[in-house]
């Protein structure tokens, strides 16, 4: 296997670029302005930079390669199509403080993308603005503070975050700067209505809530969740992680939120990319959507612009406008699906979620065994004397060509296998996963300390991950 | 059935047998009926591959292209090599996620270290992170570090800088409850002398640009040991383009560094997504946001590698992190990788020396057309003011006209003109002749 850096392939006088001739060479910086360090790069060919980095793509593992069942990630396939509308020139050449007469097409996919957005949601206004989830929901929560802020109610300073929660819910409430009530849930991960009741006071700004929750449950009580928190005076924060369960089914307007983020490389099929970028929409209820922050896109007799007039916005939280390409995508995608074709993802993302789940309760614990929505928690094999666990079936999995679950999260359930296929996968495909874990669990029995050292066909095996923490080595040196 | 969705009408029966239920419907039970959604989106029904591109063609063209432009302010037009695409275009990179799987994940990983070492190399700092979101999120992720590194609560920002940076700072410190002061500008650079002044028992770090939003460098060093003896912190947002040629944040002893890689490899695409880079000391690494890439073995004792020093972050210390951020911008990390790759040393310094030529020569040029006017004496990158009578109005009717994008209207008479190194000197004699005519 190739196991380079680019900087070992690197040989003095070696080029990889071609610059037009400059005609001008007369000015001259400063010479108390230049560097003087020694400016370290590779010097490689094309050729060099090209196989390089395929045969480092070769040791990356996508949904174009295989299953990837990565739990509230919502890892469907990212349509083709999207990348060639959001590699359009017409797109990537736009420049953002331009005369707004030469982008009004990129203003457009704005406008109606929010507009989509908003029908989908039951919001009543959405801003493309925020770069992806964990900053949708500290938008979320900056507009939430504003609008206790505006009611000149100081008192609230403090967010309800039931313990099932994303890791990121408690870590942006802080950064808004609010306190964190931590919740316990009830087993399955829905809201425990008496703990929520005694949490409540005037000190608490709202709650947020995912749902389906962490777990895949659907918050049954959610109206008298709604009731307790809008009575107490607190507003509703929906971390539309898991939005991908019900489309068509259920809004979270309808539910009763004030405040939503999205992630449109989750449901809306646009390409997680190793990291990102992503995208995190926000969208409020009417009162609320003058706390949006700027710019917000407006339109007027077909015409486009930008509008920085807001002056109750939170303001400014990006440098531009958000991701925008990867708008176009999300917004290519809605129009390939469509009403009926996003009600058909929901519906068929849960039916594959409720089949594995079904299917793998024979090998494996399932801690709460009710119809779920888009993904389901094992709590690990069921047999636990083989000592083998999670992360052991999770690196087996990668040696059966799968990539692994989310595993151990949520943090309530000890051994978390957290599985999310999506419906973008077929019955062949979840069939031959259900075959491997079945396998992976009769192996546990038969030879535990096989797994123990899995994986054994990965481009690498097994990691010394606390040493890398202890004497961390973040860069190449000579 | 929609073509992304491979279930077959069996597909479906055999798979609600397996579950035991008889219809989709009974898998929807639990949606209780007050908040059940029983009508049609108002959305049109799905479209065909052909259709969608039909649609989405025709609202992309309502962008004008092929203007030239001479525009910067934080999103810059330079060259990308044409092999970039054709690498972040691998499924491989683009559809994977985090890699949260290091042994399926070498790939990104890699990059990303790699992408590490070259943010380090060329801002001459010791640590940098996998990027931020861009670089203005940056700036205010770096005031919360340094608040945090010094257990303090305000941040100087020199007025010089990008008013972006200022109004996302202000944003995040209404909210997160901390203190922001702007510093005047002193003929279009940063006054470090009322900036020591300010130095207090208060101040956790002082933001400064360069070169800064008017395309003038800045050197702070005079004041960095000012900065260092009140145990405050000197965040220091540069354009990394500049690099190769000017005095490193390193060597000016800059404590945290902050800008938009979008200059190296990434388009412009109507502001984003971009990358903002973030690189630090040593010192503060375990303060630093955002994730981290480390080189680590295997089993079997092969190099590999692996995101690290996650205590840091958000899904561990949750309410008790200093950021909340979760995701890079990765496959941007990817593109600038690439990009400085391929440049590699001395194409960097080709380039980068393109763009200090080419601006300087355009700005004699039109000075010399007298209806615009000097505004400032000092040296620049890329990026120049200058100063006219002549209404930006009439400015863009007659740029309009000749294929230009002008440069940003600052107001008060002031415009702010970018030349990188793509214009070419027809496109330069272009502009120059347009400006002349009017």
């Amino acid at each position: 296997m190739y196991d380079k850096l680019i900087f070992e392939l690197s040989r003095e006088g070696r080029k990889g670029y071609s610059l037009p001739n400059c005609k001008i060479n007369k000015y001259e910086l400063p010479k108390n302005l230049k560097r003087k360090s020694e400016l370290i790069l590779p010097e490689v060919s094309e050729n060099e930079v090209m196989r390089h980095y395929v045969n480092l793509s070769n040791k990356n593992f996508g949904v174009d390669t295989g299953f990837y069942p990565l739990g509230s990630c919502t890892m469907k396939y990212n349509p083709k199509l999207n990348e060639d509308m959001a590699t359009s020139p017409y797109f990537t050449t736009s420049h953002p403080l331009t005369n707004q007469a030469y982008t009004q097409g990129s203003l457009e996919v704005m406008y109606k993308l929010s507009e989509a957005l908003e029908e989908i949601t039951g919001m009543k206004k959405v801003s493309l603005n925020p770069f992806a989830g964990a900053h949708g929901e500290l938008v979320g929560l900056m507009i939430m503070k504003a609008y206790h802020d505006d009611k000149k109610d100081s008192k609230r300073t403090k967010v309800i975050i039931p313990d099932s929660a994303h890791g990121t819910n408690p870590a942006s409430a802080t950064v808004a700067g609010f306190d964190v009530v931590e919740v316990k849930s009830n087993p399955d991960g829905t809201v425990n209505i008496p703990a929520l009741k005694e949490a409540m006071n005037d000190e608490i700004a709202g709650i947020m809530l995912t749902n389906p929750n962490t777990l895949g449950i659907y918050e049954k009580d959610i109206v008298e969740i709604k009731n307790i928190v809008h009575d107490g005076g607190g507003l509703l924060y929906y971390d539309g992680a898991n939005l991908n369960a019900i489309m068509g089914e259920s809004r979270p307007g309808d539910m009763g939120f004030d405040i939503i983020h999205l992630n449109l490389h989750k449901t809306f099929s646009t390409p997680h990319g190793g990291g990102g970028p992503g995208s995190g929409p926000v969208g409020v209820q009417e009162h609320l959507a003058k706390f949006l922050p700027v710019p917000e896109v407006v339109e007027d007799e077909g015409i486009y612009s930008l509008n920085y007039d807001m002056p109750d916005s939170i303001g400014q939280v990006t440098g531009f406008y958000g991701n925008f390409l990867v708008l176009v995508r999300a917004y290519t995608y809605i129009l390939t699906m469509g009403n009926d074709g996003l009600k058909e993802v929901s519906k068929m993302a849960v039916l594959n979620a409720n089949y594995l789940m079904s299917l793998l309760k024979k090998d494996y614990l399932l801690p709460i065994d009710e119809v779920c929505k888009h993904e389901f928690v094992l709590d690990g094999l069921t047999d636990k004397s083989t000592g083998v666990t999670t992360l052991d079936v999770a690196k087996r999995l990668l040696d059966m060509g799968f990539h692994a679950p989310t595993v151990y999260f949520p943090l309530i359930v000890k051994e978390a296998m957290m599985i999310e296929p999506t419906e973008t996968e077929s019955k062949q495909s979840l069939d031959s996963f259900i075959e491997a874990l079945t396998i992976i669990a009769k192996e546990a029995k038969d030879n535990p300390d096989y797994l123990k050292n899995a994986p054994y066909n990965t481009p690498v095996r097994r990691l010394d991950e606390a040493t890398a923490a202890r004497n961390p080595i973040l860069k190449w040196e000579k | 059935m929609n073509k992304y969705i491979p279930h077959t009408k069996q597909d479906i029966k055999e798979m609600l047998d397996a579950i035991g239920v008889k219809s989709i419907d009974d898998l929807f039970v639990d949606i209780p009926d007050g908040v059940k959604f029983k009508k049609d989106y108002n959305l049109e029904n799905g479209l065909s591959e052909l259709e969608v591109t039909k649609i989405i063609g025709d609202i992309s063209h309502k962008n004008r292209i092929g203007m030239v432009p001479f525009v910067g302010a934080g999103a810059y037009d330079h060259y990308i090599p044409s092999i970039s695409a054709h690498i972040t275009d691998r499924s491989e990179f683009i559809t994977a996620y985090t890699p949260y799987q290091p042994e399926v994940s070498q790939g990104t990983l890699q990059y990303i270290f790699e992408y590490q070492t070259m943010m380090c190399n060329l801002t001459d700092m010791e640590v940098s992170n996998a990027s931020l979101y861009d670089a203005f999120t940056g700036a205010a992720e770096a005031a919360m570090m340094a608040n945090s590194a010094t257990r303090r609560n305000k941040i100087l920002i020199s007025e010089t800088v990008n008013p972006s940076y200022i109004n996302v700072v202000k944003a995040y410190a209404r909210f997160k409850g901390f203190e922001v002061e702007i510093i005047p500008a002193k003929n279009g650079l940063s006054d470090l002398e009322t900036i020591k002044g300010k130095l207090d028992k208060e101040v956790s770090s002082v933001l400064i640009q360069s070169p800064n939003y008017h395309g003038l460098f800045e050197d702070p060093e005079e004041i960095v040991e000012d900065i260092h003896a009140n145990k405050s912190l000197l965040i220091f947002a540069v354009n990394p383009m500049a690099l190769p040629l000017v005095k490193t944040p390193g060597e000016i002893g800059a404590d945290i560094v902050i800008g938009d890689a979008q200059p190296l490899g990434i388009p412009i695409s109507f502001g984003g997504p971009y990358l903002g880079f973030m690189t630090t000391t040593k010192k503060l690494m375990r303060k630093m946001p955002g994730r981290i890439c480390g080189q680590t073995e295997d089993v079997d004792g092969k190099r590999a590698f692996v995101l690290t020093l996650q205590a840091r972050e958000q899904h561990i210390r949750r309410e008790k992190a200093n950021s909340n951020i979760c995701s890079n911008q990765s496959l941007n990390v990817l593109a600038t990788t690439i990009y400085l790759a391929t440049m590699g040393k001395q194409g960097m310094l080709d380039v980068a020396n393109m763009n200090y030529q080419k601006a300087h020569y355009v700005y004699d040029e039109i000075l010399k057309l007298d209806k615009f006017k000097k505004v400032y004496d000092n040296d620049f990158f890329n990026e120049f003011v200058v100063e006219t009578e002549i209404p930006y109005k009439e400015i863009v009717k007659k740029t309009d006209f000749c294929g230009i994008i002008p440069g940003l209207d600052l107001g008060d008479n002031k415009i702010l003109f970018c030349v990188t190194e793509k214009r070419t000197e027809a496109e330069i004699e272009n502009l120059l002749s347009c400006l002349k005519e009017l």
